[in-house]
């Protein structure tokens, strides 16, 4: 009896597990990310903005090599490491060679070293790693390997930029800091010390400090502090509810400065944030949506509007790894040789669909690229996220942001 | 000073609205032996069925309508879901309501989708009451707070002042005996359940719009509810209310005033090792008190559980 | 329903009160010999990595269900931190295996012992102030723990490494008999030996004075501290027990995927294997295995094929805990009886009548849910979806209809049959009842 059950369901794995074998033809990007529980918003969100980047890049132009087409294959990790871990093995067996992910550096760390181990050990199946948003510097440092290419600029680099922005900004002369109780917002606020100390050392930094993650219900207590330390403005790498909610105390608070952020925009944020975050709610991030840098890019929003009137173009990183993946595969003149694309990918320059060069630096695979700083409001703009009248315009830009700045990666290359 | 005053007024808030929550919760407990784990689920429904009154017809309809919808949907899980359970024992129900907070977190992202919903405070609140200081309380937290003591006083007069709080005691207590007097006990549970989610569901409609409405806002309040009544003890109604206001108070003022424990480590005469980050405990040496204010609670049942079973206020054991 | 007791214990089994060892027969040792047998072949029948993979996640479930079900199920220990115990144990693993002096003088195959020593040693502190009590009062306590822990794990970054946890790497231990370890079915073994030994200590575990005891305190705790055994030390010692398995399955979980995160203690995890082993029956002692397959294969599975998987877990749980609080494996065993009696042929007619429609009620409603799904949340223009090999349009009110029509027709089917179903069940029960 238990043994008919297991084997009648081990039939149904077999079934299952196989069944992606079919159509080779097409070059497959497995997406491990949230697609179910708490961050699905963002994992469903990413998920359509990378199907409509292989549709309307690479598919509509005939694909690459000998007429191939680029498929997304979603795999849902629910953010979980152990999760990730087994629909990596499963996207590989499916003779998946390209992995695409950016919820969590968490996830992002036990991928990177599972493929770097899963490579060394299996010569025949490597696989490459396209990280699109999960920017703890690490990953391009001490943790680098060659299989890892990051497309979003990270936390260093777009803290880089905006304390030159700050630095700009004579009125500013307090800095308050505050982030979630984990690597990324102690990465955040070890680089605002780091860079205001060198750009503005008459900045003072009347508060730094670390809550517990998803655990604060009400950031009350927070924003009067920040009020109370009379700071000219708020540096956070918050996202989510955790965002949002230090986001809605410090205006209900009466707090009038900038409040710099990482992660204020889409995925309902910026709906939620509405009217009593305009002019307050300031965003540091690559690519440009408002005012739209060229005809080109505005059509291809207004596409993508059109398909999916709920989802915002708020990943626009994510046509580089599309653009740039097809570019390599294209001069490798191989989809299978993950060695020869990855090499082909190295120190690659490619016109981003959002204004400007963008630059694959060799040394430690993180891609170079323009970083702006937007502001939350609803005056100006083309297109607004949410269907709210809301969205983020771009102020200020840093050009070819962290092009020089240093890393501690120390590649190993086949 | 006024900082403290103004700590306190918001402590009070956080207290109050985490007692709506427990106020229901111990009073399911002690009428049916039941914890409830998807209580704060039922806080949850309550700001999503306001937010779809209120897109229609506002917000102050959302405030009269999704509560005893909210009610409504508890009682009728307890008659055709739980009262089942109840004929298999404790732990199944604990069981039960453990997997329908699973269900209903689910259903909603089925229905309203994952992202955070916009349902906002009223424009007529949107002002600033009054200021201490220069730190402004918004018009809406008055609002709160006014709500919640109207409920806590409507409340303890219907159990104490009034016929249907009579019986209800009474089926606390001896339910066979009120039984046999000819009063419906199961429909009392069944009233008792709905009235408890019902005002879940009112802490819902007024804390969705300031403390955001996502579907994870059930999760992130969920065991904190259970927390309370423990510290309070099971079955109190004051108890309820004393560990609510505390836990309100003592997580405010752990987040405003950055007690450090390197403070507190060199004054009972230990010395800082240097440099920090290469030293072993240097964990310990950084550890501030908004980083755990939100866990202190845990560690404040965890002590009350080891050395008082009952509770503050509690008669019996958990 | 037409449930036996769920309470009560693994069939009463033919040794005699006094708890002397069963003698081990031919008949007592049949399931294991099969079970070692079954997992060796395994790997033969699904040779894919990713089978492999998913055997292996089900083998420590299995391990950390059963650890669990040492509480639940025979202690009456009701936990919401039983994570804690397995996250714990396989940090320690891994901070073994970044010990390189120490880690390149061991064998892979004895790292889980570690885990299993750190993971009681835990539940020797938690458990000597959390076991005076049994019910509310231990749930409550283990959630406290458990989220206490689990917060600590970011705060502690020195042992718990933080949010991106911490990793190693498995291959740098002494080969065990030339095997490194470097691929995944080589750990398949080490899994299925280990998946052996604590399933049949815990089972051994369970056939002890002190398993008996857990039992009776269990059921009745008064007796049982009038019999002169205290009701304290018997859930301490298990909750100890249970413990040490725990920290197995962390040590397992160490060496298959070389990383442990926050996810490994938080209360996710520990909700997740009290709906395992309730899933699969609490009330034997096989019960857990079966619920950590099922459960491993919808969540890697299931979850490939649909986004509103969870919900379908969550509607079968409380299905689960509404009509078969005996789980799966109550289910299985309401059948051991018939069999036995040779009377298990009268209830072929009664299920096919009641369960087929059953069934098409269940896919009716799931093909409901899914269109639904599909009309509020899929791109503008893209109405084609793709259901059991039928491509439709979704936006059509036809195939709603049906899926609608399937599933009422089905309920109000399979409703209709139930009660003939039951009795034939009673019957077949019933020694000579079929022919009397």
């Amino acid at each position: 009896m238990r043994k008919s059950m297991k084997l009648g369901l081990g039939a149904v794995l077999a079934l299952t597990v196989g069944a992606g074998a079919a159509l080779a033809d097409n070059i497959k990007i497995a997406y491990i990310d949230p697609l179910s529980g708490p961050f699905a918003s963002t994992g469903s969100n990413g998920l359509t903005q990378y199907q409509f980047a292989a549709e309307r890049l690479v598919n509509e132009a005939g694909g690459v090599l000998d007429g191939q087409m680029f498929e997304i294959v979603p795999f849902d990790n629910k953010v979980s490491p152990k999760e990730s871990l087994i629909q990596l093995q499963v996207a590989i067996d499916q003779g998946i060679r390209y992995i695409a992910q950016g919820n969590s550096s968490g996830v992002a760390h036990a991928l990177t070293e599972a493929i770097d181990k899963h490579n060394r050990r299996n010569p025949d199946s490597r696989v490459l790693f396209l990280n699109y948003s999960a920017v703890d510097p690490a990953l391009t440092n001490d943790d680098c390997n060659f299989w890892h290419f990051r497309f979003d600029a990270n936390a260093d680099i777009k803290m880089d930029a905006l304390t030159d922005v700050i630095a700009k900004n004579d009125a500013i002369k307090k800095v308050y800091v505050i982030g979630q109780d984990y690597s990324f917002g102690k990465a955040v606020a070890a680089a605002t010390v780091r860079f205001l100390g060198e750009k503005r050392p008459d900045i003072e930094i009347v508060g730094n400090e670390l809550h517990p993650i998803g655990k604060v219900k009400d950031f009350t207590p927070y924003a009067r502090k920040i009020v109370a330390a009379e700071s000219d403005a708020v540096i956070t790498g918050n996202w989510g509810a955790d965002m949002l909610n230090l986001g809605k105390s410090l205006v209900e608070n009466d707090f009038a400065g900038p409040v710099y952020t990482y992660y204020a925009a889409g995925s309902g944020i910026t709906a939620a944030i509405g009217e009593s975050g305009k002019g307050t709610i300031r965003l540091v991030a690559q690519g440009q949506i408002n005012p739209p840098p060229s005809e080109e890019a505005a059509e291809y929003y207004r596409a993508f509007e059109a398909k999916y009137p709920d989802g915002n173009v708020d990943q626009s990183r994510i046509t580089n790894v599309i653009g740039m993946l097809a570019e390599a595969i294209k001069t490798a003149g191989s989809a299978t040789d993950v060695v020869a694309v990855g090499k082909a990918l190295e120190g690659m320059e490619y016109d981003d669909l959002w204004g400007g060069k963008v630059y694959m630096r060799p040394q430690d695979h993180q891609l170079i690229q323009d970083v702006h700083i937007h502001v939350h409001t609803d005056e100006g703009l083309t297109f607004d996220y949410d269907k709210s009248g809301f969205g983020v315009l771009v102020e200020d830009t840093i050009e070819m942001a962290g092009m020089d700045s240093p890393t501690t990666c120390k590649m190993k290359r086949p | 000073m006024d900082l403290i005053l103004v700590n306190l007024i918001d402590g009070l808030v956080t207290g109050l609205l985490l007692f709506m929550l427990s106020a229901g919760l111990t009073l399911i407990f002690s009428m049916m032996g039941v914890l409830n784990f998807a209580h704060a689920s039922f806080y949850m429904l309550g700001a999503y069925f306001a937010y779809q009154v209120s897109v229609y017809l506002g917000f102050w309809m959302g405030l009269l309508i999704a509560p005893p919808a909210v009610g409504l949907v508890g009682a009728m899980i307890e008659r055709y879901g739980l009262r089942r359970v109840h004929q298999y024992g404790h732990v199944p129900e604990l069981i039960f309501t453990f997997g329908l907070a699973l269900l209903i977190e689910e259903a909603v992202q089925f229905i309203w989708g994952k992202d955070q919903i916009a349902y906002n405070i009223p424009e007529v609140l949107q002002f600033t009451a009054f200021s201490i200081a220069g730190n402004s309380i918004p018009a809406y937290k008055v609002f709160m707070i006014f709500i919640s003591v109207a409920i806590f006083l409507a409340l303890l007069f219907v159990l104490t002042r009034t016929r249907v709080g009579m019986i209800i005691q009474a089926a606390l207590s001896y339910p066979r005996t009120v039984e046999a007097l000819g009063h419906n006990v199961p429909l009392i549970f069944m009233g008792v359940f709905g009235v408890g989610t019902g005002l879940a569901g009112v802490a819902g409609v007024i804390a969705g719009p300031v403390l955001s409405t996502f579907p994870g806002m059930a999760v992130v309040l969920g065991s904190i509810v259970f927390v309370t009544i423990v510290i309070g003890g099971l079955g109190s109604l004051w108890g309820a209310l004393v560990a609510s206001l505390l836990i309100g108070w003592i997580t405010t003022f752990a987040k405003s005033y950055n007690l450090r424990m390197e403070d507190l480590l060199t004054g009972i005469g230990f010395s800082r090792p240097e440099p920090i980050w290469d030293s072993a405990w240097a964990d310990l040496w950084t550890l501030t008190s908004p980083q755990i204010a939100d866990i202190l609670p845990y560690l404040l049942m965890i002590l009350i559980l080891a050395f008082r079973p009952y509770g503050l206020f509690g008669k019996r054991d958990v | 329903m037409t449930e036996p007791d769920q309470k009560h214990t693994p069939p009463p089994a033919r040794t005699p009160v006094r708890a002397r060892p069963a003698p081990v027969t031919l008949a007592n040792a049949l399931p294991w010999i099969l079970g070692g047998l079954f997992l060796l072949a395994m790997p033969f029948i699904f040779q894919s990595n990713s089978a492999i993979t998913i055997m292996n996640q089900m083998a420590i479930t299995i391990i950390f269900a059963l650890s669990y079900n040492m509480l639940l199920g025979q202690g009456g220990m009701l936990s919401f931190g039983h994570a804690v115990y397995m996250g714990v144990g396989g940090f320690l693993c891994v901070h073994i295996m970044n010990w390189g002096d120490v880690f390149a003088l061991m064998p892979l195959p004895v790292l889980p012992v570690f885990g299993g020593v750190f993971g009681m040693g835990l539940a020797l502190i938690v458990g000597s102030f959390s076991t005076r009590k049994a019910g509310t009062i231990f749930a409550m306590i283990s959630l406290g723990v458990g989220e206490l822990i689990a917060a600590c794990s970011v705060i502690i970054v020195a042992f718990f490494g933080g949010e991106e946890g911490i990793s190693g790497d498995r291959t740098y231990g002494l080969p065990f008999f030339g095997v490194e370890f470097l691929h995944q079915i080589e750990v398949y073994y080490l899994t299925a030996f280990w998946l052996m030994l604590s399933a049949l200590l815990m089972f051994l575990f369970s056939r002890t004075p002190i398993g008996r005891m857990a039992n009776a305190v269990r059921d009745n705790p008064e007796r049982a501290e009038f019999l002169g055994y205290s009701a304290r030390w018997v859930r301490f010692y298990s909750f100890v027990a249970a413990g040490f398995f725990a920290g197995i399955a962390g040590g397992l979980f160490a060496i298959n995927y070389e990383i442990l995160t926050e996810e490994n203690l938080n209360l996710a995890t520990s909700g997740q294997i009290l709906l395992v082993t309730f899933l699969g029956g609490v009330g034997f002692f096989f019960g857990p295995i079966l619920g950590a397959i099922l459960f491993t294969l919808l969540q890697t599975v299931l979850s490939l094929q649909t986004e509103i998987w969870q919900l379908y877990v969550g509607v079968l749980f409380l299905a689960t805990v509404m009509y078969f609080p005996g789980g799966l494996a109550g289910v299985l065993m309401m059948h051991a009886l018939p069999l036995r009696l040779g009377q298990a042929g009268l209830l072929v007619g009664p299920y096919i009548r009641t369960l087929v429609p059953a069934v098409v009620c269940a896919l009716g409603a799931a093909s409901a849910m899914e269109i639904l799904f599909h009309l509020r949340h899929a791109a503008l223009g893209e109405s084609e979806m793709t259901l059991f090999w039928i491509t439709f349009d979704s936006h059509a009110p036809l195939p709603l209809a049906i899926a609608a029509v399937a599933a009422v027709a089905g309920f109000w089917l399979a409703r209709r049959s139930a009660p003939a179903m039951a009795e034939a069940w009673h019957k077949a029960s019933t020694p000579h009842g079929g022919a009397a």
